[in-house]
């Protein structure tokens, strides 16, 4: 597979102002090396609680911030620094869909011109192509030409992210980053909008990189996994590998955590303890083993803990608190 | 009202009909909902938003946003009384004292510029006659059983110094200081992570069996109901439509609805990257919902006339197994 996005021990961190003179004090690691590719008509599922840095790193992969470290390619082209009349043509290859449907449209625009908005600032074809092509995307995403019309407030949550989707797929990109897009949808609606997901990524050979924190849904749409802890990648698989094998202690409290919707089922389940630190000033050495208090956690300080690769293609933290290298 | 009030389950609720009166007229939001818990055991409302589940518990606290929202209709009778005809005052006592409430977000529902021990303190200085000495050491007290870590300073701190999971913490602890009877749980940890929502779980579930009380626990996740509930209530446009024992709904669901609901969550057994069931459409707003089954709108089976504009009875077609029998939705059920 060829590679479309490479991400190499990217940084983004943030500084951390206080006092009168608002010095920076510290800094804020949401993004802290890390590491991965996406290729070509792949989706890797990135999953992480809350201030895990899931969404920061979306955007930093596509350059909406610029990072602070590490190096970013896309489809060939270092995009790292590039600069932004340089990146505007490979904008177009990538994409976002948004989880909230309702704030990433805008109100007072049509739903014909939100979808065609991004083909006029990039001056792609003629007003008359242009619509036509806005009229063929909202019948590809479920939507008839007419609703093109209406306004985003008179569609119901699933249909307003099948417009996103509209949007996102007019330019025609290679990539698309789902950021948590079927998490403020009703479970009925949100099963309609994975199998368009699923559909539309066969018919135009799309990559995703999806977002989520249920892994139920990261597991049915993904074909590799990266599961994130406090601004690093802790382990990372084929997506069956990491549900059915999971060599890392938080991928495994993560996959324990899920309500099975099955009542015959009597699992034990390891509850964690406590909250996700802040990534201002994280811990040193393994973070979630620090948090577990693992008498072990001390001998993960000052070691390497960038990902190793335990079987083919599944990676894990090496670190000898949280990880069965064996 | 021949029966001790032992004998009779602690919460039953029966054709209650609530509304909002709006700029477009009235909107019936709950539409002669049943549903009854027992002593010590757990109710799980489930359904999509709008569906009138958060609605269905407002109503019985009287706790409706006012003036637009009123129950038309219906009989709450809670411990041998009926809650929609008490005074105000006889309510001020039953809410936060016999019964305690958590919300969805425990951000907007604590009070930002109050400790978090004039909080806890407040409901038990409003319901018991004890000294502020006292309530503050069953303040401390409550924040230990939830498992708040140094109960004695988290006290004097504010809820913007806790994070969400100690927030929700702190929220149950308010809702369990006067030991109720009943706890209404309305989407308490959807905010949260899976890590956290499972410790709330738990804490809950752990509390529950301490002190006896029943549960209302209201979500949108099946997940969250099958390892938590008793009892199922499935609601949809503002009806029941299925109510039972949870390993019976799971493993015989009657309503096409619950079939649909079911089978549409993804599963981690289930193959990657293959297509998932749907329930086609969308919900109706209220002002379209059909008058007969409400579910005839989305359903795989065409319905006939009949079938749209009346409404199908609600029958107990199984001990314990209530389903509103649509003869279109309606599954016999297996032998």
């Amino acid at each position: 597979m060829k590679p479309l996005l490479e991400l190499d021990d990217v940084r983004m961190h943030f500084p951390v102002k206080g006092g009168v003179f608002l010095r920076p004090v510290g800094s804020c690691k949401a993004v802290d090396g890390v590491s991965f590719t996406v290729g070509e008509g792949e989706t890797l599922g990135l999953v992480g609680e809350s201030g895990c840095g899931k969404s920061t790193l979306a955007k930093t992969a596509v350059r909406l911030l610029n990072p602070t470290g590490g190096r970013i390619a896309f489809d060939g082209h270092d995009i790292t620094h590039m600069r932004r009349g340089r990146l505007k043509p490979l904008r177009r290859e990538m994409q976002m869909i948004f989880q909230d449907p309702a704030e990433s449209l805008n109100p007072r625009h049509s739903v014909g011109d939100i979808i065609e908005e991004p083909l006029a600032v990039q001056k792609i074809g003629t007003r008359e192509e242009r619509r036509k092509r806005v009229a063929g995307l909202l019948e590809r995403v479920g939507l008839s030409e007419s609703d093109g019309a209406r306004y985003p407030f008179e569609f119901s949550g699933g249909q307003r992210q099948r417009i996103g989707i509209a949007r996102a797929l007019a330019l025609n990109p290679k990539l698309i980053l789902c950021d948590e897009p079927v998490s403020a949808l009703d479970v009925s609606v949100q099963s309609q909008v994975l199998n368009l997901l699923l559909e539309l990524q066969e018919d135009f050979g799309l990559a995703y990189l999806f977002i989520a924190h249920d892994l139920a849904v990261v597991k049915h749409v993904s074909d590799r996994v990266a599961i994130m802890y406090l601004g690093k990648i802790v382990e990372m698989a084929d997506a069956d590998a990491i549900y059915e094998g999971p060599r890392h202690a938080y991928t495994k409290a993560l996959i324990s955590a899920i309500p099975v919707a099955d009542p015959a089922s009597d699992r034990d389940r390891a509850l964690l303890e406590g909250d996700v630190p802040s990534p201002i000033d994280p811990p040193a050495g393994c973070a979630f083993g620090h948090r577990m208090k693992h008498p072990r956690w001390e001998e993960s300080v000052g070691m390497d803990l960038s990902l190793r690769e335990v079987t083919p293609g599944h990676w894990v933290q090496p670190c000898p608190c949280c990880t069965d290298l064996a | 009202m021949t029966d001790a009030p032992s004998t009779r389950p602690l919460l039953e609720v029966s054709g209650l009909v609530s509304a909002f009166d709006t700029e477009q007229g009235r909107l019936v939001a709950v539409d002669g909902v049943d549903f009854r818990v027992d002593r010590g055991r757990t109710l799980g409302i489930v359904g999509e938003s709008g569906c009138g589940k958060s609605v269905s518990a407002l109503s019985l606290i009287r706790l409706l946003p006012q003036p637009m929202g009123n129950v038309l209709a219906g009989e709450v009778h809670f411990d041998g009384r009926d809650l929609l005809r008490l005074d105000h005052k006889e309510m001020h006592d039953v809410r936060g004292n016999e019964i305690g409430m958590i919300f969805q977000e425990p951000m907007t529902a604590l009070n930002p510029v109050h400790t978090i021990g004039r909080q806890l303190t407040e409901s038990v200085l409003l319901h018991r006659s004890v000294s502020a000495k006292e309530a503050l050491e069953e303040a401390v007290d409550m924040l230990k059983r939830v498992r708040i870590p140094s109960p004695e300073i988290r006290v004097g701190e504010y809820p913007h110094q806790l994070s969400g999971g100690m927030r929700q913490r702190v929220m149950i602890a308010m809702a369990l200081i006067n030991r109720p009877k009943l706890l209404i749980a309305d989407e308490p940890t959807t905010a949260l992570d899976v890590t956290v929502q499972a410790q709330i779980l738990a804490l809950i579930d752990d509390l529950q069996s301490e002190l006896g009380m029943a549960v209302i626990l209201i979500t949108h996740d099946l997940g969250v109901i099958a390892e938590n509930c008793d009892e199922v209530v499935v609601m949809y446009g503002g009806r029941v439509v299925e109510c039972a024992p949870v390993k019976e709904l799971f493993a015989d669901p009657l309503h096409a609805y619950t079939r649909g609901l079911l089978r549409s969550i993804p599963r981690l057994d289930r193959p990657r990257k293959t297509k998932l069931p749907t329930i086609k459409g969308n919900v109706p707003s209220l002002d379209r919902m059909p008058t007969g089954c409400r579910f005839s709108t989305r359903a795989d089976a065409e319905h006939d006339e009949p079938a749209k504009t009346t409404r199908p009875p609600f029958e107990e077609v199984k001990p314990g197994h209530f389903v509103e029998t649509c003869p279109f939705c309606y599954r016999v059920p297996q032998a």
